[in-house]
C-alpha cells in the first residue's frame, strides 16, 4: 500500500487547481470532459429521475413488481443508469416498515436515480447515528414514528446502492402520474421524510 | 460505463437538485475535483472500486483527527493517493505546484496564461 498523502497546510482549492493543471498537461483529462461531468451532476442528474421512478411505481402495479424485484432494469427501462447505478435496489415503506439508507463508510449513494447527494447525508453525524439511533434521528429530521413502525436500516455495500420507495400519501388517489412528481423528495427516497401531501 | 451519463434524463426543470433542496457542490473547487475522479475513471485509467476504498480510508483518517469534516477533501485524497500509487501524478508534485500557485501575485485571472511548468519536478521540494 502507498503511503498516506502528507496533509498539507496549502488551501485545498490550490491543491486541486495543481492537481487539475497537471493532468491537462499530461494529457491524462480533457478539461471540456470534465466540464461535461460536472454539468451534468449539478444540473442535470438529480432526484427529479428517482422521484418519476416512484410516481410510476405508485400508479402502475406492474411497474412496482418490477421495481421491487429488479431495480437496476426497473429504473434502467425509464432511462436512468450510470456510475453508482449498477445495483439499486429499492425498499418499500409500509405502514409498518420503514427504511432508512446510510452508507457508513463513504457516503455511498444511487447517484442516476437521486443525484449526488446532500451534505447531511454525508456528515459523520448522520452515518453513525442512522445505525445507532435511527427513531431519534429521524425525530430530528422531523419524522415522528409511532413504536409499531420497525424502522429498517440500510447500510450500502461495495455493490448495492439503495432507495426507498416511500408510501404514496393519502388523498392522492385521483392524482396523476406527473402531478404526483412534485411530492416525491430526496429526503424521502432516503427515507428521512415521507413524501409530501398535496397541497 | 463510458457514454452511458448521455443517455440520462436531461428535460425537466432547470435546476433538480437545487428543487430538493441545496446545491450540490458548496464551492467551485468540490465540482472540479468531483469532475476529475469521473472523467479519470471514464478514461480507464483506475477502477471505481480502487477509488472507493481510498476514499473509505480518507473519511475513517478525517473522522479520526475530528474537526470540520469536508466530504470532497476526503474525495481529493483519494483521488491523489490513487494517481499517486499508479504513477500517474504523485503526490508531491501537486503539492509542489501548488506552492507555486500560492505565490501567483494577486490578481491573476486564473487563466494560466504564464507560461506553464514544462515538467514537474515530481518529488522535488520546490
Amino acid at each position: 500500500m502507498s503511503p498516506v498523502p502528507a496533509p498539507s497546510d496549502l488551501p485545498v482549492e490550490l491543491r486541486t487547481e495543481a492537481l487539475e493543471s497537471i493532468l491537462v498537461e499530461k494529457g491524462l483529462v480533457d478539461p471540456a470532459v470534465l466540464d461535461k461531468f460536472i454539468k451534468t451532476y449539478a444540473e442535470d442528474v438529480g432526484p427529479l429521475n428517482g422521484a418519476k421512478v416512484v410516481a410510476r411505481a405508485w400508479t402502475d402495479p406492474e411497474y412496482k413488481e418490477r421495481l421491487l424485484e429488479d431495480g437496476t432494469s426497473a429504473i434502467a427501462e425509464m432511462g436512468f443508469k450510470g456510475p453508482q447505478g449498477e445495483c439499486i435496489v429499492v425498499l418499500e415503506n409500509t405502514a409498518t416498515v420503514h427504511h432508512l439508507v446510510v452508507c457508513t463508510l463513504c457516503s455511498c449513494y444511487p447517484w442516476p436515480v437521486l443525484g449526488l447527494p446532500p451534505s447531511w447525508y454525508k456528515d459523520p453525524a448522520y452515518r453513525s447515528r442512522a445505525v445507532r439511533e435511527p427513531r431519534a434521528l429521524l425525530g430530528e429530521f422531523g419524522l415522528h414514528l409511532g413504536p409499531e413502525v420497525e424502522i429498517k436500516v440500510y447500510d450500502s455495500s461495495s455493490e448495492v446502492r439503495y432507495m426507498v420507495l416511500p408510501q404514496r400519501p393519502a388523498g392522492t388517489e385521483g392524482l396523476s402520474e406527473e402531478e404526483l412528481v412534485p411530492l416525491v423528495t430526496r429526503e424521502a427516497m432516503t427515507g428521512v421524510a415521507q413524501a409530501k401531501s398535496p397541497a | 460505463m463510458s457514454g452511458t451519463l448521455l443517455q440520462l434524463d436531461v428535460q425537466g426543470p432547470a435546476a433538480p437538485p437545487r428543487s430538493n433542496g441545496e446545491l450540490v457542490f458548496a464551492a467551485p473547487w468540490e465540482s472540479r475535483a468531483f469532475g476529475m475522479a469521473m472523467a479519470l475513471h471514464d478514461g480507464g485509467l483506475f477502477e471505481w472500486e480502487e477509488f472507493r476504498q481510498e476514499l473509505i480510508r480518507a473519511v475513517s483518517r478525517a473522522e479520526a483527527a475530528g474537526g470540520e469534516f469536508s466530504y470532497y477533501r476526503c474525495w481529493l485524497e483519494a483521488l491523489q493517493t490513487v494517481l499517486d500509487r499508479r504513477g500517474l501524478v504523485e503526490v508531491a508534485a501537486v503539492e509542489s505546484l501548488a506552492e507555486e500557485l500560492a505565490c501567483r501575485p494577486s490578481g491573476h485571472d486564473h487563466s494560466h496564461s504564464s507560461p506553464p511548468e514544462p515538467e514537474v519536478p515530481a518529488g522535488t521540494p520546490a
